[in-house]
């Protein structure tokens, strides 16, 4: 009932809007069809300066409720990403310089130079130098972008600095799958073959093959520790994904067949975060950022960031994800702590 | 053959009748209306079947913004509307994905590609040039309904019991590949390719027709540099068309390869539900570059068009000549090279060797060079000009505004490493919504308000216009720009629901806001459609040959011209098309002979 009620409040509108458009064609041929079109012209050249006006009004009152909302008054939660921070104010200034004169000119010169009758419209064809002046001075606003974006680029998508440590993550409709290497610090090869949900091993980790794999750990979280610059290995097993790190200012696509990597150095911890947010719920979250099917938006990973003590700590309290394939091979439940582990996972490679 | 035939003996049967005034066809209704060779009425149908699809992918965009923005409610009517798949008034994920790709497919190809460019093309091409007809009317008939016959596959997508396709208009594979990962990827999904393929041998027939037409078919005088602004931008933009619709049409059908045949040209490597496909060997990304092989130029080929009308309607309601006449050739030249040395931008994170991405980074920013240039002549072009805001001058106003705004955020994503931060959030969303939806769009009305009077031989109402116009405006500011923020929050697009996320579900009121402002615009592009349907048969009837006092050769044919354009003779071009307040005349018409002591530029 109550969609049939807006339904016809929507008709009556259309059909009173349509009735007073009707009317003021009628009223502007009584009128004199000249006469009310400069009219018209009038009024239309006046709203384009008030447009102007209120745009510039809204823009600052757009900024005044949203600014505070985005990831710039937190800062990067990365070192890598401050760069592109700045290197996002730089081209938000310089945009922003050019988007207020060009708007102010498009709007102020359709007030300006409305119809008049006593105005003669000057006959201007073209300038050659002043075509030269906008197409040079744009071209060296824009080398200065691409020249400090490329340098930026090439760090970002360059070798990791030295002492990283490499995490695997690997996406699926609709979740992220975490791996690291153990003590080794190698991760063991896959092969997407002998992936089987039901015998635990879903990501296909060569066990019999790479005896490598024996000491690398499965984890549902991402743990970080601060200052220490992580390597993602990422892999996706059936569509693509994308490994979506907003808070890290970083990004990159989980591409079945082709694995892709990314680094940076996380700064800050969960905790401080959420006390420099003011927000206690504050968590570094992985989001999909490329479309992926109709879970993409619950495709949710979490990154707990924390200091190199608490990441060995919670490293060491992890199981190898062998023992959790093979039960049988793995040492008595109340001898699971970090010695032992090592020792058992030693024994196995003789 | 016959066709040249046809026109021929209608040449001279018009030339015979320049007296009357009128045809004496036998005409009928299926020659006229509905298999027409004429390429004003081949526009029309254009134009009509772009109106339609408009309307359809703007109520897409309606209902998935009714789940964006008000993610807890439910609408019953949505289940009367689309039964199973909006279960107790509840949209199905699923069928969120399918509206969007939906959304995306039909805005972007049937109304910004065929409904506009098939429109004015057909109808402009032949006018301003000074030509009967097309180079060959039948191909542009077979044009017009190898798009029909797209339409209707695609509109039968929507009925199937999987749902239409739902992997983003973009259809990147694996999930498009496999019917496993998602319902739309079943038949849906070749329904997809098979209307594609379709709409892209339309596409064809048409762009190797504007071409030849413009290069052959000029009348006496119309040198290529004496072209309207419009021609220019239509002819660049089908030699884009005719170069990468190729490109999209090879890579729709490896896609249908792999997904019946069996082959692996983009999958490798895959475990889906369980199942270890045998493919290996493919690459997912050597899809992603065919598609914006044709992807990038398909945005030019979108905002060309309207860059040429706009540029028309600014010079003939500024009573200036366009500033710069070479400068804008030019600059079109350029973007339109530059369009084809770009594609790999939407590619920066998909593990893009950095050295080539920073090559694109490079030629990326480049278009912003020409497209300054164009900027500033459209301002100049309005500098001490006496400027009446007819409709179509408003739009075009409104046009430059939306390029200006939208081509500034491209220069943020054209920057690789920014766009690792802005790739596929909201950002990205505001900044082509900007540049190629709202801008093209208040193209194709300037020009709809511009043309009518020559199209049907009356006036749209001007009332209705201006509402039109200025609350399409203040709308599509109030929808997109506040996008931007949400981009800055690295909010991810195409998502169903924000609720469960810490980092993005500080935006719920504002997501509300949009979506009720997304309404409220698109029930005022209903209006616009009231409008157009309503004078063309109760219009203001135009009286004068020249209703906006402009130079161009379409102004000299009849009011209401027919099959052959002109009565007798084609008139013989003598000057550019842009003498406007020159030696202080308002305007002289493009046949006018060069007087004696008139003043060069």
């Amino acid at each position: 009932m109550k969609e049939f009620f807006l339904v016809a409040i929507g008709i009556l509108v259309f059909v009173i809007i349509f009735q007073i458009a009707k009317t003021s064609e009628y009223v502007s041929v009584l009128k004199g069809e000249e006469k009310s079109r400069k009219q018209n012209n009038r009024i239309n050249a006046f709203l384009m300066i008030a447009f102007l006006v209120l745009g510039f009004i809204g823009a600052w009152y757009c900024n005044e409720l949203y600014y505070k909302k985005t990831l710039f008054p937190q800062g990067s939660a990365s070192v890598e990403g401050e760069e592109i921070d700045s290197m996002m104010m730089i081209t938000i200034a310089i945009t922003g310089v050019v988007f207020v004169i060009t708007q102010l000119l498009l709007f102020w010169f359709a007030f300006k130079y409305q119809e008049k009758d006593n105005r003669k419209a000057f006959y201007f064809p073209h300038n050659n130098k002043l075509e030269l002046l906008w197409t040079t001075v744009p071209a060296i606003f824009l080398t200065v972008l691409v020249v400090f974006g490329l340098k930026f680029w090439f760090k970002i998508t360059g070798d990791p600095p030295q002492g990283y440590h490499t995490v695997e993550i690997t996406g699926h409709q609709f979740g992220w799958e975490i791996r690291y290497p153990g003590k080794d610090g190698i991760l063991g090869k896959k092969n997407y073959k002998l992936s089987n949900i039901p015998s635990g091993n879903d990501l296909g980790v060569d066990f019999v093959g790479d005896d490598k794999s024996w000491d690398d750990l499965r984890t549902t979280e991402m743990h970080l520790p601060v200052g220490r610059p992580v390597k993602l290995v990422i892999h996706a097993q059936d569509v693509i994904h994308n490994v979506g790190l907003a808070h890290f200012r970083m990004k990159m696509d989980a591409v079945p067949g082709i694995p892709t990597t990314m680094w940076f150095t996380p700064q800050f911890t969960t905790a401080e975060m959420k006390e420099k947010t003011g927000n206690p719920n504050f968590t570094y979250e992985i989001s999909c950022d490329q479309m992926c099917g109709k879970g993409h938006f619950s495709m949710r990973g979490v990154i707990v960031v924390e200091s190199e003590a608490d990441y060995k700590k919670w490293l060491a309290s992890q199981t190898p994800e062998y023992f959790r394939v093979f039960p049988d091979k793995a040492p008595k439940p109340a001898t699971a702590d970090t010695t032992k582990v090592q020792t058992a996972s030693v024994d196995l490679k003789k | 053959m016959s066709s040249a035939a046809t026109l021929h003996g209608e040449a001279l049967h018009g030339a015979h009748d320049a007296d009357h005034g009128h045809h004496h066809h036998h005409e009928t209704f299926i020659s006229k209306y509905v298999f027409s060779m004429d390429h004003k009425m081949i526009a029309k149908q254009f134009l009509i079947t772009g109106i339609i699809w408009a309307i359809i992918g703007g109520l897409f965009s309606v209902i998935f913004r009714l789940q964006i923005g008000y993610p807890d409610q439910s609408f019953p009517f949505l289940e009367d509307l689309l039964g199973h798949w909006a279960e107790g008034g509840k949209l199905h994920p699923e069928f969120y994905y399918a509206l969007v790709t939906m959304h995306g497919t039909i805005l972007v190809f049937f109304v910004l590609t065929a409904g506009l460019s098939g429109t004015f093309a057909n109808f402009l091409i032949p006018l301003q040039i000074g030509a009967r007809d097309m180079a060959s009317p039948l191909l542009n008939c077979l044009s017009y309904w190898f798009f029909f016959l797209a339409s209707v596959i695609m509109m039968s997508s929507l009925f199937v019991q999987t749902g239409p396709a739902s992997g983003g208009w973009t259809i990147y594979p694996p999930l498009s590949a496999l019917g496993e990962a998602s319902e739309g990827s079943k038949i849906g999904m070749d329904l997809w390719l098979v209307s594609m393929a379709m709409f892209i041998v339309s596409s064809l027939l048409g762009g190797l027709n504007y071409i030849t037409t413009i290069l052959n078919m000029r009348t006496k005088g119309m040198s290529m540099t004496r072209m309207p602004l419009t021609i220019w931008a239509l002819f660049f933009t089908a030699v884009l068309g005719v170069l990468s619709f190729p490109v999209l049409l090879s890579g729709a059908i490896l896609l249908l390869f792999d997904r019946n045949l069996g082959t692996s040209f983009f999958l490798s490597d895959i475990y889906v539900a369980g199942k270890i496909l045998p493919n290996e060997g493919g690459s997912a990304i050597l899809f992603q570059h065919l598609f914006w092989f044709l992807g990038h130029p398909e945005v030019y080929i979108i905002v060309l068009p309207t860059m040429g009308i706009c540029s028309e309607i600014l010079a003939i309601n500024s009573r200036k000549p366009i500033f710069g006449y070479m400068a804008m050739v030019a600059s079109m030249f350029a973007i339109a090279v530059l369009a084809f040395l770009v594609w790999a931008h939407h590619m920066f994170v998909t593990g893009l060797n950095p050295f080539l991405g920073a090559v694109f980074v490079l030629l990326t920013l480049l278009i912003a060079v020409p497209s300054a240039i164009k900027v500033f002549n459209w301002l100049t072009t309005m500098w001490r000009g006496n400027i009446r805001f007819t409709p179509g001058m408003l739009f075009a106003i409104g046009f430059v505004s939306m390029f200006i705004s939208g081509g500034l955020t491209g220069i943020f994503l054209g920057n690789s490493s920014l766009d690792i931060h802005l790739h596929d959030t909201y950002f990205v969303i505001a900044h082509f919504h900007i540049v190629m939806g709202v801008a093209s769009f208040f193209g194709m009305f300037a020009g709809i308000y511009h043309w009518f009077p020559k199209m049907y031989g009356r006036y749209m109402n001007n009332t209705l216009a201006y509402i039109h116009f200025w609350i399409t405006l203040i709308g599509a500011y109030l929808i997109f720009w506040p996008m931007h923020y949400q981009g800055f929050a690295g909010m991810p697009r195409r998502y169903f629901d924000f609720s469960n996320w810490e980092s993005f579900k500080q935006f719920g009121g504002l997501n509300e806001f949009i979506s009720l402002v997304a309404m409220i615009v698109f029930a005022v592009q209903l209006l616009f459609v009231f409008n157009f349907f309503y004078s063309i048969f109760k219009g203001r009837k135009v009286t004068t040959k020249n209703p906006w006092n402009a130079t161009t050769l379409e102004w000299t044919t009849p009011i209401r011209p027919g099959h052959g354009n002109w009565t007798g003779e084609i008139p013989e071009v003598h000057r550019w098309a842009y003498d406007y307040s020159k030696d202080g005349k308002d305007f002289i018409t493009q046949d006018t002979p060069i007087g004696e002591d008139e003043s060069k530029h």
